[in-house]
């Protein structure tokens, strides 16, 4: 390879022909599969002259409800590489005994860990997350959209060039080795020159910028758009933890912003903000993380528990048990998610009274989960309950969410955190809460919601299969790392000296293959109900005898949700109107207001993306061209004063006519 | 759907909730007045060295920054416990106390950690 | 929400939808919207705080706040943003007389001291770099260059919206989008002076007495 002259460096950066990883037969193979697989749908888009659709329809969409299902396919896509990753753990902890190194080396099997934490936290959890609050919250709460449909878009294209970022290090370049949290000084320039910690940086950064400002977009959303009679003790428990969830989004992505912003600063322009010399200190970044990474987990969460009130009070028949209390213990869950970070990091030093003070408050949070709990079984007491694959998951939440729990409450004791700190317990612990609670929530959720979304429902027996082996999996995959933690196993290790271990990691294995066909056996549900969809089509717009406004609307609902606005008296708004006898208006409908599709978003978010690939090879006129062009872009969209439009009535009368049609042909 | 038609509905000054809040020349001439007070007073403070001790300066210039911020937001930002039916200030309330949290939590963590943790010669002031 | 609900007459189903509605004017969430967006912005600011306060003292055998910060200049500065506060609250208030020309003037003299504040700050960190107090030097320099820096880019921004909003309120009037756009920048600004309170309080004022 010749020498790159200053013309190449100037024009590439660091960027050379060295970036590409031929020499690694595995990211060779992924890359041909990944190669064939694009060609095969861009062909077929291509073939089936889908390229103006989805441009038109999807991706300069403003609508929630596109939206969150774009959210949910980046989701689930991203949910594929992550749990890749997984399994390509399993198999090298697996079999790395005896001397044996394994098959993957260490600089690969650091970036391994690295990006499925990253993935799964950022690109599955997050756009699932989202998706969901997305798609149902304003149906919920009797709205047409959110607050501001055009950040909404521009919201998901940021959050899908952070993927992208992600997605390309796997290609060009290298991904972080440090771990998600990236700790300098691992993570600064001096230890980490490479671009992987640079795509973390800018990827993050990137996706962060869609996640606050959706944060925002959802605040106001519920703050100003609720229907007439829908006061705050009115409207349904997913929308007050989706309120929460948002509050947190805003109170706390700033600080990760921040902290990316001084991280890079070291790197780039060599501040001393975490180096460790000229006055800098590395424990402040673990300080700031953390502060940013609690909330960031209740962040997860609090949608999940939303989703389980909603599907408990539906499949028991019953109004949720203790309405004012779940909220309560909802709000005090989100201000105490602030005071109790240290506990990530009990271990670096800050003495007794600092611990023994969060510690208790990190018991204390454990209490309004509780009462969630409770609130939740006295639900189920004396319900007629009925186990479609929402009431299964949420069951199974239950079980396995609280062990989840327990295990957080014994970390939480600093003096037992002392031993388990960064061993294979607390990895089992948050994967358990994780899994068992933010995970079989938002397949809950999917389930619950998807005929609303699609029109029909999802093949039950093919879902009973995703959950059993979901479900069995998770136990088998990690109950033996709680006996490794507790056996003193540390995380993140690629080889082991003590035969005695390689037992409990092939069991551990093994899970992990279960959870595999559970993933297999939830792709193949989607396309089979997708095939066999006109039988499982709903036509009520009700197929679970729903207690909320998303369910007064046809499957899916039309692009402006309600012909009228609805008015609401009650808790569980839709259940009121059906016992109240509510007629569906029939006439005198007027035009509707709606915003207009645009370009901005995906424009806007590929300069950001463009930005941070620059940055990362350093293609400094690459970065000062994006740079501009977003911000020239952004100006440009400010001039653009026409925004919305209205649907004609005319058109409204002919979606509600049809719908009145399918409602007749439903019930005969 | 709201063009040039709608100049004429913000002439009545009426204000309900959709209508954020302006001020009026008074307010602002009151706000600037105070503020050029509790900007000069700090600097006179630390720059004449009138109260001869650091710590006591020190709290007194603090508090006339919060003093003046207060200022700002009740006459520049027109700060009020109805604007957007309560929500500006609950959120502004909740802001400050995680501004408090971060500052405080982070001084009291990292004072902890560095005095068990930094090289003894670092934990004295620098020169 | 102020849309009244019909009351429920004895005997009646209640009334479950609004047959006549008015949309949400344009833009009605935008106030409470840029609120929360200051909001996060603040938190962005008390990390930066934060550092500073944490980091503000590892001089690193390099200059201190005594060796580097000249008061005069920077109650210059205060004075800058503090009347491109007041001039552009005087641009408020011919905006709700919808006095364009007014209004387009009270903006530019906010223009001019903000460009006034920004030139002065550039000055002092050229002054400082110049004689090898850069942001490499020590922590105490990174946090301050990039608390003190981080404000005078917000200022930047600042600056290129009010330029963009002179030239949409020049082409289109006073109407109701652009007086919200003035409003929202009118709160960015007002907040940017906030932050610098506590700029020149914790990092000049409190930097000399120690």
């Amino acid at each position: 390879m010749p020498e790159s002259s200053a013309l190449t460096k100037a024009i590439f950066g660091r960027l050379s022909w060295e970036a590409f990883p031929l020499h690694d037969p595995i990211l060779v193979g992924t890359f041909v599969v990944v190669v064939l697989g694009g060609l095969g749908l861009v062909g077929a888009l291509s073939y089936y002259r889908l390229w103006g659709y989805l441009w038109r329809e999807w991706f300069t969409s403003v609508d929630h409800k596109k939206i969150g299902i774009m959210y949910m396919v980046l989701g689930l896509v991203m949910l594929l590489r992550g749990f890749a990753d997984a399994i390509m753990m399993r198999l090298q902890q697996a079999i790395a005994f005896n001397g044996s190194e394994g098959y993957l080396p260490a600089h690969h099997y650091d970036q391994i860990f690295t990006a499925h934490g990253v993935i799964m936290i950022f690109f599955v959890a997050m756009p699932l997350v989202t998706g969901l609050m997305n798609y149902v919250m304003p149906l919920q709460i009797g709205a047409r959209d959110v607050a501001f449909p055009f950040l909404n878009n521009f919201s998901f294209w940021m959050t899908t060039g952070g993927a992208v970022l992600v997605m390309l290090s796997l290609f060009v370049g290298e991904f972080a080795k440090t771990g998600w949290l990236a700790y300098p000084p691992l993570s600064g320039i001096a230890y980490s020159p490479d671009v992987g910690v640079d795509y973390y940086i800018w990827a993050l950064q990137v996706a962060g910028v869609g996640t606050t400002l959706s944060g925002i977009n959802l605040i106001c959303t519920i703050v100003k758009m609720r229907a007439p009679g829908m006061s705050l003790m009115k409207m349904p428990i997913f929308t007050w933890t989706s309120l929460c969830t948002n509050v947190l989004i805003v109170a706390t992505f700033p600080v990760l912003t921040a902290a990316l912003a001084l991280l890079s600063l070291d790197r780039y322009v060599g501040t001393n903000f975490f180096t460790s010399d000229l006055g800098g200190n590395p424990m402040m970044w673990v300080n700031l993380i953390w502060i940013w990474g609690h909330p960031e987990v209740y962040i997860l969460i609090l949608p999940a528990f939303g989703i389980f009130s909603e599907v408990t009070a539906t499949f028991c028949g019953k109004r949720l048990f203790g309405y004012t209390s779940m909220v309560y213990a909802t709000v005090v869950i989100t201000i105490l998610s602030y005071l109790v970070w240290l506990h990530h990091f009990f271990t670096m030093g800050s003495g007794a009274s600092v611990n023994s003070f969060f510690g208790i408050t990190t018991m204390i949070i454990s209490i309004p989960t509780g009462a969630k709990i409770f609130n939740w079984l006295f639900t189920m007491y004396r319900g007629r309950i009925r186990f479609e694959a929402p009431m299964m998951w949420t069951v199974a939440f239950m079980l396995t969410f609280v062990i989840g729990g327990m295990t957080g409450v014994l970390l939480a004791v600093p003096p037992a955190d002392f031993v388990l700190h960064n061993s294979l317990f607390l990895v089992a612990h948050f994967h358990n809460v994780i899994i068992g609670g933010v995970l079989f929530g938002l397949f809950a959720g999917m389930s619950y919601w998807w005929p609303k979304a699609f029109g029909f429902r999802l093949h039950p027996l093919l879902g009973t299969f995703s959950f059993w082996f979901w479900v069995i999996g998770f136990w088998v995959a990690f109950m033996p790392l709680y006996a490794l933690g507790l056996m003193g196993v540390t995380r993140r290790l690629r080889t082991f000296d003590d035969p005695s271990l390689q037992i409990w990691f092939q069991i551990a294995g093994i899970g992990a293959v279960l959870i595999l066909l559970g993933i297999v056996a939830f792709l193949a549900q989607i396309a089979y109900s997708i095939w066999k969809r006109d039988e499982l089509r709903d036509t009520t717009g009700d197929p679970w005898d729903g207690r909320t406004l998303e369910w007064a609307t046809s499957s899916p609902p039309p692009p402006y949700n309600f012909a009228f606005t609805p008015v609401v008296h009650d808790n569980d708004a839709w259940t009121d109107m059906k016992r109240r006898g509510y007629v569906r208006p029939l006439g005198g409908f007027r035009p509707i207001h709606m915003p207009r599709n645009t370009a901005a978003g995906i424009v806007l978010a590929g300069f950001s993306t463009a930005l941070g690939f620059a940055l990362i090879w350093h293609i400094w006129w690459l970065a000062a061209l994006s740079f501009v062009a977003m911000i020239a872009a952004a100006i440009m969209h400010s001039f653009n004063y026409r925004r919305d439009f209205d649907i004609p009535a005319e058109e409204v009368a002919r979606t509600e006519a049809a719908r009145t049609h399918l409602l007749a042909a439903s019930r005969a | 759907m709201s063009t040039s038609t709608d100049v004429r509905h913000h002439t009545g000054g009426g204000h309900d909730e959709m209508e954020p809040a302006h001020g009026s020349f008074r307010g602002y001439m009151i706000g600037f007045v105070l503020s050029v007070i509790l900007t000069a007073v700090p600097f006179w403070l630390v720059m004449s060295n009138v109260l001869d001790d650091n710590q006591l300066t020190g709290f007194a210039i603090m508090g006339l920054a919060v003093a003046q911020i207060v200022v700002h937001m009740i006459y520049f930002l027109h700060m009020d416990g109805r604007s957007e039916g309560g929500w500006s200030l609950l959120a502004l309330t909740f802001t400050l106390i995680l501004v408090v949290i971060t500052l405080a939590g982070s001084l009291w963590v990292m004072y902890h950690l560095n005095s068990n943790l930094m090289p003894a010669h670092q934990t004295r002031q620098m020169p | 929400m102020a849309t009244a609900i019909p009351a429920v007459q004895k005997g009646e189903a209640p009334v479950f939808y609004l047959a006549e509605e008015h949309a949400h004017p344009e833009g009605h969430s935008t106030p409470l919207g840029f609120w929360i967006y200051l909001m996060s912005d603040t938190l962005i600011f008390a990390v930066l705080f934060a550092i500073y306060g944490v980091l503000g003292t590892n001089y690193a055998a390099g200059p201190g706040p005594r060796d580097l910060f000249e008061l005069p200049l920077i109650a210059l500065n205060t004075a800058m943003l503090l009347f491109s506060s007041i001039t552009y609250g005087f641009a408020m208030l011919t905006m709700v007389q919808g006095r364009v020309v007014a209004t387009q003037s009270w903006l530019a003299v906010t223009a001019m001291f903000g460009l006034a504040f920004l030139s002065i700050e550039l000055y002092e960190f050229h002054h400082f770099i110049s004689i090898g107090a850069t942001p490499q030097r020590s922590a105490f320099l990174s946090a301050f260059f990039t608390l003190v820096g981080t404000h005078g880019l917000h200022v930047t921004f600042g600056t290129i919206w009010l330029f963009t909003l002179m030239v949409q309120v020049a082409r289109r009037g006073l109407i109701t989008a652009n007086r919200r756009r003035l409003m929202c920048l009118s709160m960015f600004w007002h907040f940017l002076d906030v932050i610098w309170i506590g700029v020149f309080t914790f990092v000049y004022l409190m930097g000399m007495l120690r």
